[in-house]
């Protein structure tokens, strides 16, 4: 039976993990590949690079990294930030990345994941979507609830119906969504499983949920509330404040699948 | 896992990598190196003439991946070296080419393996990505010191459904992703894997190990007067 997986992910800015509320006020939390390592060995699934600063001058900063951590750590790897073309992805892959991460760009060029799909399979293209709640009216009886696409790292508002995109990306190939809460990131307030519910019920393409995390029974709640594949986190991973063994002892009770690692038999 | 958490590495046998332009190929070069092998990547057919063992990798669609080995010049050296009982590791889409065909794309592929590569029937999340169990349905050097049932990395639409009399005898290993698919093969020199070990931890590399010390035993087995690849010999499979 297929395992639900925990991906701590590392947001890199200059060459060094860092980490901000609501991507602002960011601290730094350590090197890119040494942390990988540390997380490998923890019983981390996968592993997710985004270069948050997304500026072309720090590719080779990142891809660097990314082949650090690949001669080191033997488990799956998604790179993201700042792709912007099947040349892009290219390079990503060739420096060890398994996976790479689509947002901005795939917003701005719906048919770019279409061409990354065609060109590498679709299973290495994940569309991240960085999702925030629009408040609905005060209308008596209650809008469903909406969700509107940020994109350049949440700083621009795009108009765009999450849901829809969602599923608008999946048919254009991406074979992962990486699903993140603006509302919730770095705030240790739980996943938005209603927004994961919303996506995870209309694509059958697995469901990566991201933004909010603060403890053991928020990636219970994301997998058996929000339906999701994956959990990815970074605050509490990096602080120890949890460790990776205590979430996948959380999920097994719960009665989720996950892969036996450290600490945990499953 | 890391580099501490893994087996013993074993010296020196020579792999040959195909390099068919999909992408991510640091990750299996990292793996058989850290479990001894020396590693060269092939992107033609001289390549392969110093080579011990081939492994195929990569993921994605059949069609591309025969256009670029084609173009290569690998098709007709790679059946040779399956045919003269050389060892090969196909891995994802590297096994789904030793099949007669891809659904995928209607592509031919090596037909060394009787049957199609298929979209996995029931899949309640596709493509399937993530650790899922490797049941085995036989024993093998491949899968020594794993439990039966032990976690790999899985990302993949498709799998080979092996057909014919051969159909059982092929069969290594099993998994159940919706229905249940075939995750494993071997037929004499030629092991197939649909999961990636260069991307499942320990348990991985254990296995790329145990893929080395097979294929020395094998090559060592052949004796010296083995013909080189590149002089002649049938093209094609069985």
């Amino acid at each position: 039976m297929l395992r639900r997986r925990i991906i701590p992910c590392l947001d890199v800015a200059a060459g060094r993990v860092v980490k901000g509320t609501r991507f602002v006020d960011l601290v730094d939390e350590g090197d890119p590949p040494e942390l990988a390592a540390r997380y490998a060995d923890e019983g981390a699934d996968e592993l997710v690079f985004l270069d948050i600063t997304a500026a072309p001058e720090n590719r080779g900063t990142l891809l660097e990294i990314v082949e650090r951590t690949a001669r080191r750590a033997f488990i799956p790897l998604t790179v993201g930030g700042g792709v912007r073309t099947v040349a892009d992805m290219r390079a990503a892959l060739r420096a060890g990345a398994d996976k790479v991460s689509l947002n901005t760009a795939a917003v701005a060029e719906p048919d770019l994941v279409a061409r990354c799909a065609r060109r590498f399979g679709r299973q290495a293209v994940v569309v991240a979507i960085d999702a925030r709640r629009v408040e609905p009216g005060a209308a008596p009886g209650g809008e469903p609830a909406r969700w509107e696409v940020l994109v350049r790292g949440g700083r621009e508002v795009t108009g765009l119906d999450a849901l829809a995109w969602a599923v608008r990306a999946a048919e254009l190939g991406a074979g992962e969504l990486l699903v993140t809460s603006i509302d919730r990131d770095g705030t240790q307030s739980g996943y938005d499983t209603e927004l994961l519910r919303s996506i995870t019920s209309r694509v059958s393409v697995p469901v990566i949920a991201s933004g909010g995390a603060a403890g053991p029974s928020d990636f219970v709640a994301a997998v058996r509330d929000g339906g999701a594949d994956a959990v990815l986190a970074a605050s509490i991973f990096h602080r120890r404040i949890h460790a990776i063994a205590d979430v996948k002892r959380a999920l097994l009770a719960a009665g989720i699948p996950v892969r036996a690692t450290a600490g945990v038999a499953a | 896992m890391t580099a501490a958490a893994a087996p013993e590495p074993r010296a020196g046998l020579r792999v040959a990598v195909v390099d068919h332009g999909a992408g991510n190929l640091v990750s299996i070069e990292q793996a058989l190196t850290f479990v001894g092998a020396e590693v060269r990547i092939a992107t033609g057919p001289d390549d392969l003439a110093a080579a011990e063992a081939v492994v195929v990798p990569g993921v994605g669609a059949a069609a591309p991946a025969m256009r670029r080995l084609s173009r290569a010049g690998l098709v007709d050296p790679l059946l040779r070296w399956i045919a003269l009982g050389r060892p090969y590791l196909g891995i994802c889409l590297g096994l789904q080419l030793l099949f007669d065909a891809s659904d995928e794309d209607g592509a031919a592929t090596f037909g060394v393996i009787p049957g199609r590569t298929e979209l996995l029937a029931g899949a309640p999340t596709l493509p399937h990505i993530g650790w899922n169990q490797v049941e085995r349905r036989r024993e093998h050097a491949l899968f020594s010191g794993l439990a039966d049932g032990t976690d790999l990395y899985f990302v993949h639409s498709y799998a080979g459904r092996p057909r014919g009399v051969s159909a059982e005898a092929v069969t290594l290993a099993e998994t159940e992703h919706g229905g249940r698919f075939v995750s494993a093969i071997d037929r004499g020199n030629v092991l197939g894997v649909q999961f990636h070990p260069e991307r499942s931890g320990g348990a991985g590399l254990r296995l790329l190990g145990n893929f080395v010390r097979w294929a020395a035993a094998l090559t060592a087995g052949a004796g010296a007067e083995r013909s080189p690849v590149g002089a002649g010999g049938t093209a094609g499979g069985d």
